[in-house]
């Protein structure tokens, strides 16, 4: 037997070594090859994403100057004048993103504080999971919600908000996110040791001091990586801002008036009829590689983070 | 350092104290805020909807008349959609957590492969979409249909299985392993027999959790071209397919008041399917683990 240390501090596991007998047994070699096989699914999926949007995109940037798409603010590919300004998607998104961030940072970041330090363990017990609730409902769902409630709850109380905005979006989307944000954060802030909360208060601290000034510092790294992986998702969203944001791919910041954003850009063409073959049908791979990108950076980002600034305590 | 008078003392620690209780209470109204916001939209999709489901919506076909709509497609698709995609991903998913558990040891593969299904977590639903778009459905020939959907599908909550079952692989002690190696059962063996049976409830809790991450995805469908109108049950694997979010979706987006009644409907017929399944989990995991 082989003892194989893991270096993260779990106990060895011990390992037969590959020449005891039944390792040369067919059937235990055939197993290993499926099981590899398995994992390398995940791996081939990965591939699989980028290599086909590199490839579909790279036929569409044929036809299409790149540095127009990505410095263009006009988006009319199924107009017959055409424009590719990815900008005027890349600002719905980048806006009802930021709007839901508004909304899920202080309310997931408080309800962390709350969960973590404020309430007794009996309540927090029962709220978690039912916050969770809140992660676990289909976006379809929200997106119900946006357009059917909280949009004309905003008409009434302006009636300069258009039947679809990015505001109804980007509240909705807060609440869906607000759970990621609050559970991240609060087990980062559980993960501080007591004994830092106890030197604050043995020098007189009130438990605001000691949660703003102690517990969230120390754990700023988790706390900063539930925003980027909140945000990320928001970027990804797709059904509530399809249902309630509208298709006018508006270059603007201004949450009242319809937009589009990337995500609901594919699904609109894909619920069209472009055929295939076409340059309108192939504008959402670029937009879809765009929108991988965008992802994909703020996944390694809040990786990096947790993994970088994590502060190892004992 | 300057020594604050007694009486200069008292009134910043009444300012302090008073700041603690503001404090207190916004962190109260945030989480009162968010619970606040499940109970108004479960009340709201309740009252819309409540009066329209009943057995007739279930057992009909969708209709141009509101009155008349039913689900009993778009549920069969989901429910079919939903059984390919989690069987699918328990087999490749279980596959690849054993091999990355017990096989892989901390080799450069196993490293690569973690973070790479710690970003595949990551990746939107609709890319999803796409890739099934181009894989399944054109270089298959699967055609948009519902094998092509549960494909994607389990593609998609692949990784979450991988994790959920790596987690309790990992919980089963060495010692098991050590006594089946004690008494000669080659690994495989081992696994099989020992490893994998104190894991299953663990591993069934997070596939029964992840189709039901499964049953609620709209976007992948929409792209791979599910129908939004089908009056007829799918009859096959490769038949073509609606599904119960797709179904929403294109109630949401009528403006007739009926159909959004039948949308709200729709919407507590799926929320009832999800919380089963969690409550499945749930039950599972604490049966199994009395048993063992």
């Amino acid at each position: 037997m082989d003892e194989q240390a893991n270096g993260d501090g779990r106990p060895p596991i011990l390992r037969p070594r590959n020449q005891h007998i039944w390792h040369r047994l067919p059937s235990e070699r055939i197993i290993a090859v499926l099981l590899f096989l398995c994992a390398g699914i995940s791996i081939l999926t990965t591939i699989g994403i980028v290599a086909f949007l590199v490839w579909e995109a790279a036929q569409f940037f044929g036809a299409v100057n790149f540095l127009d798409f990505i410095t263009g603010t006009k988006w009319t590919p199924l107009f017959s004048s055409k424009h590719f300004g990815v900008l005027a998607l890349v600002a719905g998104t980048v806006q009802t993103a930021i709007g839901a961030m508004i909304v899920a940072l202080p309310l997931g970041l408080l309800s962390a504080v709350f969960m973590s330090e404020y309430a007794p363990n009996r309540i927090r017990r029962l709220v978690k999971p039912v916050l969770e609730v809140l992660a676990g409902i289909p976006t379809i769902v929200y997106g119900f919600f946006a357009l059917l409630f909280i949009t004309p709850l905003l008409r009434d109380v302006s009636g300069g908000i258009s039947v679809f905005n990015g505001l109804s979006a980007s509240i909705v989307m807060g609440i869906m996110i607000l759970p990621m944000v609050s559970s991240l954060s609060e087990d980062a802030m559980r993960a501080v040791p007591r004994s830092l909360r106890e030197g604050a208060y043995a020098l007189g601290a009130t438990k605001l001091e000691v949660a703003t000034r102690v517990v969230i510092p120390a754990a700023l790294s988790g706390i900063v990586a539930s925003f980027i992986l909140a945000m990320s998702r928001a970027i990804g969203e797709t059904m509530i801002v399809t249902i309630a944001a509208g298709q006018n791919p508006n270059f603007t910041l201004n949450p009242l008036v319809p937009i589009e954003t990337m995500t609901a850009f594919i699904v609109q063409v894909s619920q069209g009829d472009s055929p295939t073959g076409t340059i309108e049908f192939k504008t959402i791979f670029a937009v879809a590689l765009t929108l991988f990108a965008f992802t994909l950076l703020m996944n390694l980002l809040s990786q990096y983070l947790v993994g970088r600034f994590r502060e190892v305590y004992e | 350092m300057a020594v604050i008078a007694p009486t200069d003392f008292k009134k910043r620690l009444d300012r302090r104290k008073w700041e603690g209780r503001a404090f207190y209470v916004l962190c109260l109204l945030a989480i009162i805020v968010a619970l606040g916001m499940l109970a108004v939209l479960l009340i709201y999709i309740g009252m819309k909807g409540w009066s329209h489901v009943n057995w007739g919506f279930i057992s009909s076909f969708p209709s141009r008349h509101p009155d008349e709509a039913g689900i009993k497609s778009a549920l069969l698709g989901s429910v079919y959609l939903v059984i390919i995609a989690g069987l699918v991903s328990f087999v490749l998913g279980v596959g690849a957590a054993v091999y990355l558990e017990e096989y892989a040891g901390r080799n450069r593969f196993a490293r690569i492969a973690q973070i790479n299904i710690a970003n595949l977590a990551g990746v939107p639903s609709i890319v999803y979409g796409i890739l099934g778009l181009e894989i399944f459905v054109r270089s298959m020939h699967l055609g948009k249909s519902l094998l092509a959907g549960g494909f994607t599908l389990a593609l998609l909550i692949l990784p979450i299985i991988i994790i959920a079952s790596q987690e309790a692989i990992r919980a089963v002690p060495p010692s098991i392993r050590e006594g089946g190696y004690a008494l000669g059962a080659s690994r495989w063996q081992t696994i099989w027999h020992l490893v994998l049976p104190q894991a299953f409830s663990g591993i069934l809790t997070g596939v029964i959790l992840s189709m039901s991450r499964a049953i609620g995805e709209t976007a992948p469908l929409i792209v791979i071209g599910a129908l939004t109108f089908v009056p007829f049950t799918p009859d096959g694997p490769l038949s073509r397919f609606s599904a119960l979010p797709i179904q929403i979706f294109n109630w949401t987006s009528r403006p007739q008041a009926g159909f959004q009644e039948a949308a709200a409907a729709g919407i507590i017929v799926l929320l009832i399917l999800l919380l089963s399944m969690n409550a499945l989990a749930v039950l599972l995991r604490s049966k199994l683990e009395i048993r063992s």
